[in-house]
């Protein structure tokens, strides 16, 4: 017996997917490339879209994954709550969490992988999988939505999920200046986010008024001043690991204390641990035998 | 591979004795019948030869030596799960890494650390507190429970709150898996290209591999601290209260609430200054900068006062520890009125709260039973506590009834079969009723991706049927194994 229904719009969404022939969800397109060309002659499909139930006193939201990022920020903004996703203009949400890149603020706000508590999705034979549970704490049986974040849609096209919501936060504020990075997370509390190119830094507070404007004293202290915003960010994505260890051409952005780097040019990155990439093929074996789901796309590729 | 059982057990025994020392292979009948046991209610567990490996390669040995004797593992970190995860079921090979029990290292800059699985929740906290950091997830049974346990049941906390259960802290996991292969999943940078295998691993209660090292994230101790207590009249207030703090657009720390016997229970054992005469407590933890800090506790007196509450705020470090100190004695404190209890652990919508605990109450005098509630109600994790005396004849009928009712009340309110404690032997037949067919063939495909032979730890997690490998283990499971 199956507890939870799943509404029509998600049996259409998985009508429509099937069970044959190659087969992608496309989102807004945003960040199409990430991890590889999908395959011509791939039928693509859109997952449903809107926000399918929000409670605020619950601190989760219901939406379909084909809704844009900033459409349902705008919703929760009214209820003075956010969602821990990028606001990629254009990007949906389903796209977001299939290609799982954190937003610079992953540093003080947590990993994006952590914002999904459930998804349904069209697995590879066509019907609907259930992976997690509604409420903000859950270990009924495997975690199933770690995996599908940053799956690029390999394992099933995910068509409606609920996510975890956080108060926005009444103060905020960017400072940079040429500072050390390390000396500043280590007397901040709780920075939402340190980025360095090698000789500047930015950084972000949020939090109470009154914290904000006491940790930008502390700051300002260090040698940082009021900015804007943050730069933009080379085009990329590289572990800072590989960073220390070679020379590089072109700029780079170290994302402090989350691993993560942007650079302009990319270079080779090492091959994964044998070891690592069976457990990918075992999983995708598993998952989609047959190759159909999202064909091309490699989310080992992904950076 | 079919598991198969073997009679007598001096081959493998031998076999094992070349990978440790003798003296860290145990298959005394004592010492397996020690091991048949966790710190839940399952009994009739049957352990084969007991491994108290020190090292990786060593846990890759026991693993090899298990395959070739066709046997299942078991790995058994403190051995305090609630829910019969490390249960042994046909005389596995248990594997016990208790001994593995170092920090490996610490880089405080970074807030990460590499520790080995035994190491105790608590003795982590305590071996970077000189560095200002602590380890955010924190069981009630801290003190002695192991991280690898942590891992193995994604363990939760009252301060998960605002900061997340242990998922949210583990960077990357080093597991032997039932290849004898060692593979690191994710990273300790915490940039790890492809599939999330690091999250798919946490939380799968030893069915996926043994985890022999752990890199977790650590949290700066916050600069302010206020503990709040707040005493009720009634538990619906106590529920509203705290649906209310959330609603407003707080997200304290930790939200703790306990109902009137438990908080008598608790008085008498500790004397952490409850009242006595309240319907329910709640504490109510707020952390951060203080600027932060002061209005949120002033916003949470005020909505407890709106709704009927009385408010107590802790005056020093002196008075929050022994707010906490009765809290945590909870467990502890029942045994001034029945020798036995069954804690429970399921979730349901924050906002169902008030609802679900007066079901409740409703199941347990249905049943002619005593409950008592203590739990992490900021995040709608409820813990009710069936009271009982095993020697009463009858009474685990009841018992089990009472919380077959409880689970399906939450799973009707929308709610979940496990918060924390995870699903093990416990609720694996619960899993149909949240589960759909397809649903559980997906998660028996993650297990499979990861031990195709379903060799770690079979018979958990996932229902009669959900695999082959599994139904021949349970078949032999010994009659008493079900409570």
């Amino acid at each position: 017996m199956a507890s939870r229904e799943a509404g029509e719009e998600l049996e259409s969404f998985a009508a429509e997917v099937g069970s044959g022939g190659p087969v992608a969800v496309v989102g807004g397109r945003t960040r199409w490339e990430v991890g590889g060309a999908c395959q011509e002659e791939t039928r693509l499909v859109r997952a449903p879209a809107g926000v399918r139930g929000f409670d605020p006193a619950d601190m989760t939201i219901r939406v379909g994954a084909g809704t844009p990022v900033t459409e349902l920020d705008a919703v929760l903004a009214e209820a003075g709550q956010r969602v821990n996703l990028p606001l990629l203009p254009g990007a949906t949400v389903g796209g977001l969490l299939a290609v799982g890149r954190d937003d610079v603020h992953a540093l003080g706000r947590g990993r994006l992988r952590d914002a999904l508590l459930e998804a349904v999705y069209v697995a590879d034979d066509g019907r609907l999988v259930t992976a997690g549970g509604p409420t903000v704490k859950n270990v009924s049986g495997f975690d199933l939505c770690r995996l599908l974040v940053g799956s690029l849609g390999t394992l099933g096209l995910v068509g409606e999920v609920i996510l975890r919501t956080w108060p926005r936060p009444l103060g905020q504020q960017w400072l940079v200046g040429p500072c050390d990075p390390v000396e500043l997370r280590r007397r901040l509390f709780s920075p939402s986010s340190i980025l360095w190119d090698g000789h500047t830094v930015w950084v972000h507070l949020e939090g109470h008024e009154s914290d904000v404007e006491a940790e930008a004293e502390l700051a300002r202290s260090l040698g940082c001043s009021p900015a804007d915003g943050p730069p933009p960010l080379p085009a990329h994505r590289v572990p800072t690991g590989e960073l220390k260890a070679d020379g590089f051409p072109g700029s780079y952005l170290v994302q402090v204390g989350t691993g993560s780097a942007y650079v302009s040019e990319p270079f080779p990155l090492p091959e994964p641990d044998p070891a690592v990439v069976a457990l990918h093929q075992r999983l995708k074996a598993q998952f989609d035998p047959g190759g159909r789901l999202n064909p091309g796309r490699d989310p080992l590729a992904a950076s | 591979m079919r598991l198969r059982r073997t009679t007598g057990t001096d081959p493998l025994v031998e076999d094992l004795c070349r990978v440790l020392p003798a003296e860290r292979v145990r298959a005394a009948p004592l010492e397996r019948s020690i091991m048949g046991r966790d710190s839940s209610i399952f009994e009739g567990g049957q352990a084969g030869p007991v491994c108290f490996p020190i090292s990786t390669e060593e846990v890759q040995g026991c693993v090899d030596a298990a395959r070739r004797h066709g046997r299942a593992v078991v790995p058994r970190g403190a051995g305090t799960g609630l829910a019969g995860g490390a249960v042994p079921l046909d005389e596995p090979v248990v594997v016990v890494t208790t001994k593995m029990n170092r920090l490996v290292s610490l880089d405080a800059d970074q807030r990460v650390a590499w520790v080995q699985p035994g190491m105790i929740n608590l003795d982590l906290s305590r071996a970077v507190a000189a560095h200002g950091l602590h380890f955010a997830p924190d069981p009630s049974s801290q003190q002695v429970c192991s991280l690898g346990g942590n891992v193995g049941t994604n363990a939760g906390g009252p301060h998960c709150l605002a900061h997340g259960v242990t998922s949210a802290h583990v960077l990357a996991v080093e597991v032997v898996l039932m290849s004898g292969e060692s593979v690191v999943l994710g990273d300790a940078d915490g940039f790890a290209p492809g599939l999330d295998l690091r999250g798919a691993y946490v939380g799968s209660e030893g069915m996926m591999g043994i985890t022999t090292a752990v890199a977790v994230r650590l949290t700066p101790n916050p600069p302010a601290v206020q503990t709040i207590l707040l005493a009720f009249d009634t538990v619906d207030a106590a529920a509203q209260t705290v649906s209310a703090v959330i609603a407003d657009g707080i997200v304290p720390a930790a939200i703790e609430m306990m109902d009137r016997n438990i908080i008598w229970a608790v008085e008498n054992f500790v004397g952490a200054g409850f009242p006595t005469d309240a319907a329910a407590v709640v504490i109510v933890e707020v952390d951060g900068l203080p600027g932060g800090v002061e209005a949120e506790a002033d916003r949470v007196g005020e909505l407890a006062i709106e709704r009927g509450g009385r408010v107590r705020r802790a005056a020093d470090d002196q008075e929050r520890a022994l707010l906490w100190k009765g809290r945590k004695s909870a467990f502890g404190a029942i045994a001034q009125i029945k020798p036995n209890y069954y804690l429970h652990d399921t979730v349901v919508p924050r906002t169902r709260l008030a609802e679900v605990m007066n079901r409740v109450y409703e199941i347990v005098d249905e049943h002619d039973l005593q409950v008592m509630n203590v739990f992490h109600a900021g995040d709608g994790n409820l813990h009710p506590l069936l009271l009982y005396d095993r020697r009463e004849p009858g009474i685990m009928a009841r018992v089990h009834a009472a919380g077959s009712a409880i689970i399906e009340a939450s799973l009707a309110a929308g709610g979940v079969l496990s918060g924390e404690h995870g699903i093990g032997i416990e609720k694996r037949d619960f899993m149909q009723l949240m589960f759909s067919e397809a649903d559980l063939d997906a998660q028996s495909r993650l297990r499979r991706a990861f031990d195709p032979d379903e060799m770690a730890n079979p018979g958990k997690v996932l229902p009669t049927g959900a695999s082959c490998a599994d139904v021949n283990a349970l078949e032999k499971v010994p009659e008493g194994v079900w409570g």
